[in-house]
């Protein structure tokens, strides 16, 4: 991060200001702001469009100094440097220089690191950003989140309405002088625990509802909610913003299988959900159907919202792995990989040979018993209720019987930390694990395939299901398993590989069918590599000297240098990223979540479209989203 | 839900002033009792609802290492008109909660409310977060807590077991579903600018007005 | 594709392959090892077929040393009083704050005391991460394994205050033995390199002689909270 620019490119940015940190928070130290260096990319963006319009950006990228040209440029990204996928949108909030920054990320699909662009608005909400889903489909629900939390419009937007939150819901959360009802201090730790720590209750302490602004002369029994904005009058009339925004880009939409035409039939709308069976947690699909066909659907998250960004950026950089823990709470430590790899970036630190080890074996054993949970789970949905997942979760069982014994949790491990690992497998520890992925669970994997892969009902009910194209699946930034069951090689893992799987001999599975059966198909493949993986790191690992897990003096309170990051993981559901900014403190700035069930969940309304009710569940099922990740 | 005080719940009724001390020892009523509460508790049906992490916790619970069917509890109902139990199992959001009110109301009663483990007890790691509701005992009855992030499946059935002893304390003289009078039903929430509590109605009102004086804290 | 029900046949021919091995299985250990290991331990190794049920409350799966629920403070057994010093640190490291602690302050000089006057753990909030025990420099709070907690109420019942929260350290060093002999060791390291630096302290001041009288600060200086001589 040097301030190497190019000869021309060295035009005085228009917004170098300083990242200050608000007075409230290290007010004494203001770091340094390093721009960024201008790779060919960039520069071939900047010769294009120009150094009035191109800058470099801040720590990482460059910034579109004008937000209406945002499209212009995501198009160009797209279609002459071939960055294929966008990976991650979000937002950032300045204060101290009254702009939201909106951070994109976009990925070529043959992998490399991904290319950070940014643009900003004021906090005002008076301009609003051109929205990005023409050219990257998959920006939608990102658009939406980022207008939720910080209330940034984004024009020619399809559906633009709140997405975790509800509509009318009061404020936006993620800005950082918008204070929640139990609000208690801007960073952790809280002065109110030591010394003098009295004990009370947070209900007690904050009175209802206080912190709420309440417009003047609210009624609570007066009051019409209407905590879904227009969503059934724009599914019921088809001016579902998806029919009606034509910009003036094709995005080259597969033919929609609409309602044959014919016999006039009525449509009706039926919600399933949030609290139903099928949906893995509290999930609302909002269905349109002509019969049993549906025609229309749509998501309604948020149920499971527990603003992880927000108390991410209240905690300490420690505090929050944990948390991420509780994102996708069948692979939590898949989930601290990601973030703890993301943190050790910033700090640049290396974690010891031991530890890159141990996370790796912890991470495909994640990934294992991951996929038995996800494939059990499917067949639940296909309606073979609860017997072959019993199968599946008693081979889980004694994964997760590992994992509590090294770390203590059966979940929520808290396994990993910044350059290192907690603990030490024991002798007898390494002789289960070895134990598990030599003998126990191929033989499942066997069993499993034996009972599934060639059976004719699962191939009657999966084969053609949910099918979505190549092209489709990277415009909707599907990642992880579904993106490879239909046809494209990617995967983290090696695509901007991280930790030691250099090291590692392993194939990335690629099926072609996009339908369900092939996603259920790659998972039993992808188990198969794991183990693979498995078993070259369990017999590497007595090369490293036992007890080495700890890079450095084991600290509680770090200092991340200012800057940012953008590190991703693959895990068992895809992409998983995190978007750091830190500010020099102890407290992450900005503490973004890249969830990958939550962007694959941005092509549910294409799959679904044309198919029977009964195969909308199963497509979320293959799908495999975790409501934890998905609601953060 | 009433409850009886005593130590054993046959006290109470053979110490009954109503009942003639000759007939202290009414074996038919406690019999009956016993016999009452013995059914119900060996055969909970608990909705099949899961909120969060929690809820694979209870999944796991439900599978064979643990196997909830031991205790007669197996069948997970996913209508709520069919369940006596509710295992709030994970976090209650301001987004979820007049559902699970509302799916609350439809349960007939007799009915119980398992708060399992932190979040769903108090808000737990996530009570200071601004859609997250601490602890649903905010809007329903809440029988067992059980502590823990998530509770292990075996510290599932012990709230299960715990649930058990509160049924077998409890007598169907004094029971509410068999008394006159309405069942309580608990006004679903509403999501305004924030989630608003009806029966604080007053309470919101009175704030409104006095923000509106003071004029304190424009929005952002 | 027509469907010739070979799926179900396939399908029951694996639960069935189930059924039937779980009693071989039964029949191996009837043999064998009956009486040998304890019951929940059988069959919860990977080398064997499934897993057989673990009949909660009369039998339990043994715990992982490193199993954690809630934390608990450790009591000094050989002085009787806290090993905790009220430093903070736990309180400070916990992801949701559930920790709250009043420091003791000497009531004649108004200076903290390395002692807690009042300690809450709020176990309705923990998340059983374990930083207050990993980050503990004195070992005075440890992660308990107990797990049957669930109680009718949620004030009294889980809001845990110091009394509650205390436990003696044969308790901790009965469900953590790993840990306990570790800190043993540490604590008799320690005493070595004190006891040493002493002796040649003492032989220093003895090769000076009486020269320079007292160094009284020295020793005070040492590890004010330092749990006393074993």
């Amino acid at each position: 991060m040097s301030e190497t620019t190019p000869a021309p490119a060295t035009a005085t940015p228009a917004k170098p200001a300083p990242k200050a940190a608000p007075a409230a928070r290290h007010a004494e130290k203001k770091p340094a702001v390093t721009l960024a260096t201008m790779t060919p990319e960039m520069n071939a963006v900047q010769q294009h469009f120009g150094e009035v319009l191109i800058q470099p950006a801040p720590f990482e990228g460059f910034l579109v100094t004008d937000p209406a040209k945002v499209r212009d440029v995501a198009l160009f990204l797209r279609d002459q440097l071939h960055f294929e996928m966008l990976s991650n949108q979000t937002a950032v909030d300045y204060p101290a220089e009254n702009v939201i920054e909106v951070v994109y990320h976009v990925s070529h699909i043959s992998g490399g690191r991904p290319l950070c662009f940014k643009t900003r608005v004021p906090r005002d909400e008076s301009v609003a950003v051109p929205s990005v889903t023409p050219v990257y489909p998959g920006a939608e629900f990102q658009e939406r989140e980022i207008y939720d939390m910080y209330g940034v419009r984004f024009s020619e937007h399809p559906d633009l309405r709140r997405i975790l939150m509800w509509e009318g819901f009061n404020g936006w959360p993620l800005r950082k002088d918008w204070k929640e009802a139990y609000y208690e201090g801007d960073t952790k730790p809280f002065d109110s625990r030591w010394p003098g720590g009295h004990h009370k209750l947070a209900e007690e302490r904050v009175p209802w509802a206080d912190n709420v602004n309440y417009p003047p002369g609210f009624d609570p029994n007066a009051y019409v909610s209407n905590p879904d904005g227009n969503l059934y009058e724009s599914m019921l009339t088809g001016t579902n913003g998806h029919e009606l925004s034509a910009p003036e880009i094709d995005i080259g939409a597969d033919t929609v299988v609409g309602v044959e035409p014919g016999l006039k039939t009525d449509q009706i709308i039926v919600n399933m959900g949030p609290q139903h069976p099928s949906t893995h947690g509290v999930l609302r699909m909002v269905v349109r159907i002509d019969g049993e066909t549906i025609t229309d659907l749509k998501l309604v998250l948020g149920y499971l919202h527990r603003n992880h960004e927000k108390i991410g950026e209240r905690n300490t950089w420690l505090h929050n792995i944990p948390y991420t823990d509780r994102l996708d709470y069948i692979c939590g430590m898949a989930n601290e990989m990601g973030y703890v790899i993301a943190v050790e970036r910033m700090m640049g630190i290396q974690p010891t040979e031991r530890a890159e080890y141990l996370r790796v074996i912890m991470a495909e054993l994640t990934r294992i018993q991951s996929h038995f949970w996800a494939i059990g789970f499917v067949l639940n949905d296909l309606g073979a209720f609860y017997t072959p997942a019993l199968y599946f979760i008693t081979e889980r069982d004694l994964i997760i019987d590992l994992f509590e014994a090294v770390t203590g949790s059966r979940m929520m491990c808290n396994y990993m930390r910044f350059g290192g690992v907690a603990r030490d497998f024991t002798p007898e520890q390494l002789a289960r694990a070895r134990e598990l992925v030599f003998e126990r669970i191929p033989r499942a994997i066997d069993e499993l395939e034996r009972l599934l892969s060639d059976n004719e009902i699962i191939k009657a009910r999966t084969i053609g299901v949910g099918y979505m194209s190549a092209e489709r699946s990277i415009a909707y930034s599907l990642t992880g398993p579904c993106l490879r069951a239909a046809g494209v090689p990617y995967d983290i893992r090696r695509a901007d590989p991280y930790s030691i799987y250099d090291r590692f001999d392993f194939d990335i599975p690629v099926l072609y069918g996009g339908d369900v059966y092939d996603r259920y198909r790659i998972r039993v493949l992808e188990m198969r590599q794991s183990l693979r993986i498995l078993e070259q790191a369990l017999n590497q690992i007595d090369q490293t000297p036992a007890g080495d897990i700890q890079a450095g003096k084991k600290a509680y309170n770090h200092r991340v240098p200012a800057g940012q990051t953008y590190a991703r993981v693959e895990t068992p559901k895809g992409e998983l990223g995190f978007y750091l900014v830190s500010d020099g403190g102890q407290n992450p700035w900005r503490y973004h979540v890249r969830s990958s069930s939550f962007i694959n969940l941005n092509s549910m309304r294409e799959m679904t479209i044309g198919q029977k009710v009964a195969d909308a569940v199963v497509i979320l099922g293959s799908l495999d989203i975790v409501l934890g990740e998905v609601d953060r | 839900m009433a409850e009886v005080a005593t130590n054993h719940p046959m006290d109470e009724i053979k110490n009954d002033p109503r009942v003639p001390a000759e007939l202290n020892n009414n074996v038919f009523i406690t019999t009956l009792d016993k016999l009452y509460n013995w059914g119900r508790k060996r055969s909970m049906w608990p909705m099949l609802f899961g909120l969060a992490c929690c809820a694979i916790e209870m999944i796991c619970t439900a599978a064979s290492r643990h196997d909830l069917a031991r205790f007669g509890w197996e069948l997970m109902r996913p209508s709520p008109r069919q369940a006596d139990l509710m295992i709030v199992s994970g976090t209650v959001t301001k987004k979820m909660v007049p559902q699970i009110v509302r799916l609350y109301n439809q349960m007939p009663e007799p009915r119980y409310v398992i708060a399992m483990g932190a979040c769903a007890t108090s808000g737990g790691p996530f009570k200071e977060g601004y859609n997250v509701v601490s602890g649903i005992d905010k809007f329903l009855p809440v029988d067992v807590y059980i502590p823990g992030c998530p509770p292990r499946p075996e510290a599932l059935l012990h709230g299960f077991i715990k649930l058990q002893e509160k049924i077998e304390k409890q007598s169907l003289r004094t029971v509410s579903w068999y008394r006159k009078g309405e069942a309580t039903v608990v006004p679903v929430p509403v999501l305004g600018p924030d989630l608003t509590d009806l029966r604080r109605a007053q309470e919101i009102v009175g704030r409104v007005q006095a923000n509106q004086t003071e004029a304190v804290q424009p929005a952002a | 594709m027509g469907l010739l029900g070979t799926g179900i046949l396939k399908g029951l021919s694996v639960t069935l392959t189930h059924f039937i091995n779980t009693y071989l299985e039964d029949l191996k250990y009837l043999g064998r090892k009956a009486g040998v290991e304890p019951r929940p331990l059988r069959r919860q190794s990977p080398k064997n077929y499934g897993l057989v049920t673990v009949e909660y409350p009369k039998e339990r799966l043994p715990l992982p040393e490193n199993f954690r629920n809630i934390p608990f403070l450790v009591r000094d057994s050989k002085t009787g009083g806290d090993k905790c010093t009220s430093c903070g640190i736990c309180a400070k490291v916990c992801p949701p704050q559930c920790i709250w602690i009043v420091r003791t302050t000497d009531p004649v000089t108004k200076r903290p005391v390395p002692a807690p006057k009042e300690f809450y753990i709020d176990s309705t909030i923990c998340m059983n991460c374990g930083y207050c025990a990993e980050f503990c420099p004195f070992d005075a709070i440890k992660m308990n394994i107990e797990y049957e907690l669930a109680d009718y109420g949620r004030i009294q019942e889980m809001i845990l205050d110091k009394e509650r929260l205390t436990k003696p350290d044969t308790y901790h060093a009965a469900i953590h033995p790993t840990d306990w002999a570790r800190e043993q060791a540490e604590k008799a390291a320690e005493e070595e390199k004190k006891r040493q630096a002493e002796e040649a302290k003492a032989k220093a001041a003895a090769a000076k002689t009486a020269a320079a009288p007292a160094k009284p600060a020295a020793p005070a200086s040492q590890q004010p909270n330092a749990p006393p001589q074993a």
